[in-house]
């Protein structure tokens, strides 16, 4: 168990440092979600009382493009050289590696959370009418939602001709579930109108299943060859 | 046990054509199904789209039994079987969702309604499409695990799918959706009877899919065989050497 | 021929990938300290059998024991260095080497800067592999298998694209780890390097071993 997080938080480390020196994904990323922001605000320009309704279901679906852009990244950088070669033939376990990808992406793509979402309440003049705090365990396992079966689908995805469409194919169909969370959650609580309560429990429970089911199959996803 | 496929075929067709007659009531013989007093003729559609809904589920669990024996066992009968399971299985999936509509629209006044049972089946039709794309994209030889796993990954979601959507509808105004009450047992006979035709012609084209399959498999086979050593058995034009290699050779 | 058990069995292994086989039965024994020069053709499934010892293809069919355990399991005694270099081209070489070492849960700094040096590069070097040369990348490469200080190495065309000195400074540090008793694979397309060095030439045709022989010519073949 020591040797999975010591392992898991080395990659995570490399990872960030790598990125840190490039930049690559980093740069572009932030560029286009602010493009997705601000094409989204001009194909919909509601009243402040009509976007309450749906600027939950914009706001995910802008996350949602953001994050299939961003995990497409996730193992670009273990493909260059074959390092996850490297990593394939150590004894350190497979789901060290899937956690520091998977906590990789949270972060990365919290981040570009937390430049879009101001620009949104700019834009639509959002004024959250229910209980705002619980806005903040909504993102976190919706974000955990998208990304930890975005890491699995993205390392699925490797092994396909056409990759970088292939991530999408698989993550939108299962997570159908987790935006309906996502999108009725955050719009109960900005129209105030219902308790985001049953939403965030399905959203926990997402997260809960399909973390288990990652961790139990990665290792055949890594070593499938 | 070669003649067992043709003989199930014809009886599976006189089944067919049975169960078809007494949905349709074409000709009249005893037990055709009556028509429905308040929506008419469009109700027979029942016959088709209950026995369909019902045997998507039976493949798609087929397929989910298949893929987990195959992540245990390697076993490539087991895939080939999840593979049969999840193409007929979207082909009956694909009936259910275009009958429902054409049901809905005289009986309810509208295609689509985001329904408990028709959203949870659209996507549980989206997530075997994602599948057999899968299945189509993946390097062959990694395909049965990936797919395998994807599987598992679906029959995780299914009930997720459920209740999202139940509590989703419970929040929004919904058309009354007929049903519930007792059904005419001379309707009950003949939906049974299409369920099992419908059962039989699956299982028929499974059949005939999973032969197709297997053939396949020995196909490949043999054709790696022969990207190796070219097709005399002589090894592949490997530059210089002239050697044939003796069959059977280590 | 000995009576010391073989390191590596190796029992009728085929390897499939769709359409296309790699190994179609091969069956070998493989001796503990020795230097095992793998040659053939390309396409002749050298690589895949060096990737199936190293545990990173699974065989469809046929064993392979290392050690008696899977080469997964036996993963902590395998060294693998692959064509490509398996490194970050953005980090600096001891960078490298101490997350490899995280790895495999070794202590990092002390053991990564003996195999720089080791394999004849400067462990305080601040640029990035990726600005290395050929050469230098393929010893760092090198360096990066034997982190792990392993009883078998499995070297794919270790020699290729590296000048004639690099090359011959290579087989020397092979030939000086074999006589530390390690076991050594080296795949490659220039056999005359490892001649008088090799303890066996395996020779691989379509998928097969078709021969092993001690010296560099096969006789009443060729």
């Amino acid at each position: 168990m020591n040797s999975l997080w010591s392992i898991a938080l080395a990659t995570l480390a490399k990872d960030i440092r790598l990125e840190w020196r490039s930049k690559d994904a980093l740069n572009s990323m932030l560029f286009f979600s602010l493009l997705v922001v601000v094409i989204f605000s001009f194909s919909f320009d509601p009243l402040a009382e009509e976007s309450r309704h749906i600027v939950g279901g914009l706001i995910w679906v802008a996350f949602l493009f953001a994050a299939v852009v961003a995990l497409n990244q996730t193992w670009a950088r273990e493909l260059r050289n074959q390092v996850l070669d490297a990593y394939r033939v150590s004894p350190a376990p497979a789901n060290a590696l899937f956690l520091a990808k998977a906590l990789g992406n949270f972060i990365f793509v919290s981040a570009l959370e937390a430049l879009m979402t101001p620009l949104f309440v700019i834009f639509y003049n959002l004024r959250v009418l229910g209980p705002a705090w619980q806005l903040l365990p909504i993102v976190i396992l919706g974000t955990w939602a998208l990304v930890v079966n975005g890491t699995f689908f993205a390392a699925m995805s490797l092994r396909t001709r056409s990759r970088e469409i292939m991530l999408p194919l698989l993550l939108f169909p299962i997570s159908i579930p987790a935006v309906l969370g996502m999108v009725n959650a955050t719009t109960s609580i900005l129209t105030g109108e219902a308790s985001a309560h049953f939403w965030l429990v399905l959203l926990l429970t997402y997260d809960v299943v399909f973390t288990t089911a990652c961790l139990g199959f990665f290792g055949l996803v890594l070593h499938a060859e | 046990m070669k003649r067992a496929f043709p003989i199930f075929a014809v009886l599976t067709t006189l089944l067919l054509v049975y169960a078809l007659n007494q949905a349709l009531s074409i000709v009249h013989i005893p037990g055709v199904a009556p028509t429905e007093r308040t929506m008419g003729d469009v109700q027979r559609i029942f016959y088709y789209h209950v026995p369909s809904a019902w045997t998507t589920f039976l493949l798609f669990s087929v397929n989910l039994v298949a893929s987990v024996v195959y992540l245990i066992r390697r076993n490539p009968v087991a895939d080939a079987v999840a593979v049969v399971t999840g193409e007929v299985g979207v082909v009956f999936c694909t009936v259910v969702l275009v009958t429902g509509p054409i049901w809905a629209r005289p009986v309810w006044g509208i295609w689509w309604t985001w329904d408990v049972r028709l959203t949870s089946t659209l996507v549980l039709w989206l997530i075997y499409v994602s599948y057999l794309v899968l299945r189509r994209f993946s390097d062959s030889a990694q395909t049965p695990v990936l797919a395998a796993a994807l599987a598992v990954f679906g029959a995780l979601d299914v009930p997720l799918v459920y209740f999202s959507i139940w509590f989703f509808r419970t929040q929004h105004p919904q058309p009354v959706i007929g049903g519930g009450g007792s059904i005419d047992p001379r309707m009950l006979h003949v939906l049974l009877i299409n369920w099992l035709a419908f059962s039989c012609f699956a299982f028929l084209i499974c059949w005939s899919r999973y032969r197709l399959e297997r053939l396949r498999r020995e196909v490949e086979e043999a054709q790696a065989l022969e990207s190796l050593l070219g097709p005399e058995g002589v090894p592949a034009p490997a530059a210089g050497s002239k050697m044939p290699l003796p069959r059977g050779q280590q | 021929m000995t009576d010391i058990p073989p390191i590596i069995t190796v029992i009728n292994v085929i390897k499939q990938f769709g359409r296309f086989a790699a190994l179609r039965g091969v069956t070998a024994e493989f001796e503990s300290g020795k230097l095992y020069a793998i040659l053939g053709d390309n396409g002749a499934g050298k690589t895949t059998l060096l990737r199936a010892l190293a545990g990173l293809a699974r065989p469809t069919r046929g064993e392979i024991a290392i050690l008696g355990k899977s080469p997964k399991a036996a993963c902590r005694d395998l060294g693998y260095m692959a064509h490509p270099s398996l490194l970050y081209d953005e980090m600096s070489g001891i960078e490298n080497l101490r997350y490899f070492a995280r790895l495999y849960e070794i202590a990092g700094d002390g053991r990564s800067r003996q195999v720089i040096r080791a394999v004849g590069l400067d462990p305080d070097l601040t640029r990035p592999v990726g600005q290395y040369s050929q050469g230098m990348r393929q010893r760092m490469s090198l360096a990066r298998a034997v982190l792990h200080d392993p009883k078998i190495l499995l070297l794919d065309e270790p020699f290729s694209n590296v000048d004639v000195h690099s090359a011959r400074e290579m087989v020397g540090l092979l030939k000086a780890m074999r006589d530390a008793g390690k076991t050594i694979f080296v795949v490659t397309h220039q056999a005359s390097l490892l001649e008088g060095v090799a303890d066996e030439f395996v020779w691989m045709q379509a998928g097969q071993i078709i021969d092993r022989t001690k010296g560099l010519s096969r006789m009443g073949v060729q």
